[in-house]
């Protein structure tokens, strides 16, 4: 029996649910010894090997491509599973897939890992080919435009001379920043969610006492402590600390309040456990199986070093060879780069005439909101990707 | 025109507009006038809104916005950095009618507003017949369920150009879409639309 036209709607409905299925990481070197990255601090730079998974298909034109930019934290498993019981898909599922923001019926969507990273593209827990030893803090200090180099040469040997988009959240909107910068030539459309052109002090501060954890635990060891037990405990402190700063107030008060972990009232011994607390044991206890204490400190640092404005004297001639469209979206409950700090993105793209488009969610998910609110920011994204694009 | 949507005749507005130019579009909504302004009049325009469903209805159209809140002023914008500023159907529902008609002629080289004229000879009736606050196509709202806050007639606004010395360089008067003369407008228009620019002195400095 042939299946009904109904039967036929129904299956490709689940199969949208299902969004991009199983998918497979694949790694390339974009630098050798012949052709090394020239990094921002004038160093040269190889063997450089990039992670990255791609969704969806390159059209012929090569005119579809969308690049997805990491945060912190995150990977170039941005969507899909790995597994068939793979019980986690990728960071941003909900986004990427047949019908969803970033649809992959329309776009080829790439993702890759960050140079300095430690979940396949090339980092300091990495052999240095000409010591055989791992690089520690022998690898070079990274920055938020190298990371976007190495972006460039994977994207240019997929094919790929212009992209549709950019696109990121925090650390990944500060490299969508830098595409527009460094790159505006190779690439139309730049999106940039709970981002800032450069961290304040209280960013910094609190990055700064992540990687005084690290380096304050004794088995970190001046960052030499591969092949032998790794400085957990300073890198769960460093990652408990990281994790204040993606949530709210509100957030918080919801998902935990002043409620104590397997008692209801306090024994006042030390005992005594807010449920705030066990939950940060827990997000820093997985978190050490995943990360790399020395990319927590080169990640973060080169975070830290990010300023547009002050790099190119102002935001203006920052973004002066930019000719971008712009969507830039920026969450009330977010402490850790609010508000205005996109708002500063925004107000000189216009006045340089850029065609910049600005909103600020109203949500109480904290940074972190830009992986959760998924349903408003469907709507933003979608049409900004393929809006009607008039003379003006 | 329902009465829920009491936009002023967009046609209109173009027609006020020179092709070609910079176009800032105070409360924008959907985008609407912005994209007519677009095909017909080739402008460059970008949008201001604070409502999150009209900015998705803006970028759909493919028309630059940024939320904001107008009460806020316009300090994001430099001196003369637009054409022209519009502020359509909005004056009404803001805070401080003041403050912004003083940023529009700052921003813009010229400012359009518009707004419903209160002195409109059915509101002076209702009010004197019925001893009730007018509430009719024009003015759908009831008294205490409704964005407009500060109204004024059409007399009432030229005072107050005159007194802040912003130049009155045109006026187009309607009767739900229909022209009528200057010196009657104040009693027979139900909308009005200024073309507004600030002093000479003030724009050589």
């Amino acid at each position: 029996m042939r299946p009904s036209v109904d039967t036929w709607s129904a299956f490709l409905t689940i199969a949208r649910m299902a969004g991009v299925g199983i998918v497979t990481p694949q790694t390339m070197m974009v630098a050798d010894s012949s052709d090394p990255l020239i990094l921002e601090s004038g160093r040269e730079f190889s063997p450089v090997r990039v992670q990255f998974e791609t969704y969806g298909s390159l059209n012929a034109a090569a005119s579809n491509a969308i690049l997805l930019l990491h945060a912190f934290s995150g990977d170039a498993h941005a969507a899909g599973r790995h597994s068939a019981d793979d019980r986690h898909p990728g960071w941003w599922d909900t986004m990427v897939g047949p019908g969803r923001s970033f649809d992959t019926d329309r776009f080829f969507v790439i993702c890759s890992n960050v140079i300095g990273g430690c979940q396949g593209t090339t980092g300091p827990g990495d052999t240095d080919p000409e010591t055989g030893e791992p690089y520690g803090l022998g690898f070079p200090v990274v920055t938020i435009e190298d990371m976007v180099r190495v972006q460039r040469r994977l994207v240019e040997r997929l094919g790929i001379r212009r992209l549709h988009a950019v696109a990121g959240g925090s650390m990944g909107g500060m490299q969508a920043l830098q595409w527009a910068v460094s790159e505006p030539d190779a690439v139309d459309r730049i999106i940039v969610l709970a981002s800032t052109p450069r961290p304040s002090a209280q960013a910094i501060a609190f990055n700064a006492v992540g990687r005084n954890a690290i380096m304050s635990d004794e088995r970190w060891n001046g960052g030499n402590y591969y092949g032998r037990e790794a400085p957990a405990r300073g890198l769960a402190i460093a990652r408990m600390v990281g994790h204040i700063t993606y949530l709210s107030d509100e957030s918080m008060h919801e998902k935990f309040g002043r409620r104590l972990q397997e008692r209801n009232s306090f024994e006042f011994d030390f005992s005594d456990q807010f449920e705030v607390e066990s939950y940060l044991e827990y997000k820093g206890g997985t978190f050490v199986d995943r990360f790399d204490a020395n990319s927590y400190i080169y990640l973060s640092k080169a975070i830290d070093y990010f300023d547009l404005a002050g790099k190119y004297g102002s935001l203006e001639s920052a973004f002066g060879k930019s000719q971008n469209k712009f969507l830039v979206v920026s969450y009330t409950s977010d402490w850790l780069y609010p508000s205005y700090q996109s708002k500063e993105v925004v107000v000189s793209l216009m006045r340089l005439q850029r065609d910049v488009t600005y909103t600020e969610l109203d949500c109480p998910f904290g940074h972190d909101s830009f992986l959760l609110e998924t349903d408003r920011q469907t709507p933003l994204i979608g049409s900004f990707l393929e809006d009607t694009d008039g003379p003006g | 025109m329902g009465p829920a949507d009491v936009r002023f005749n967009y046609t209109r507005i173009a027609s006020l507009i020179e092709p070609g130019s910079t176009v800032l579009d105070l409360g924008c909504g959907d985008g609407e006038l912005l994209d007519l302004l677009r095909r017909e009049r080739n402008t460059k325009g970008r949008g201001v809104e604070i409502g999150e469903e009209e900015i998705r209805a803006c970028i759909r159209k493919g028309i630059s916005v940024f939320q904001g809140d107008l009460d806020e002023g316009l300090i994001e914008y430099s001196s003369g950095s637009y054409d022209y500023v519009i502020l359509n159907e909005t004056l009404q529902a803001l805070k401080d009618p003041v403050q912004i008609i003083r940023e529009m002629v700052r921003v813009g080289r010229r400012a359009i507003v518009n707004f419903p004229n209160f002195g409109y000879i059915v509101n002076r009736l209702q009010l004197l017949l019925r001893g009730r606050m007018p509430q009719n196509n024009e003015l759908p709202y009831s008294w205490h369920d409704t964005p407009n806050i500060h109204f004024c007639t059409r007399r009432d606004f030229t005072a107050l150009c005159n007194e802040l010395g912003i130049r009155i360089l045109e006026t187009v008067d309607l009767r739900r879409s229909r022209r009528v003369a200057p010196w009657s407008a104040n009693l027979t228009a139900t909308e009005c639309c200024f073309v507004l620019a600030g002093s000479e002195t003030r724009r050589s400095v």
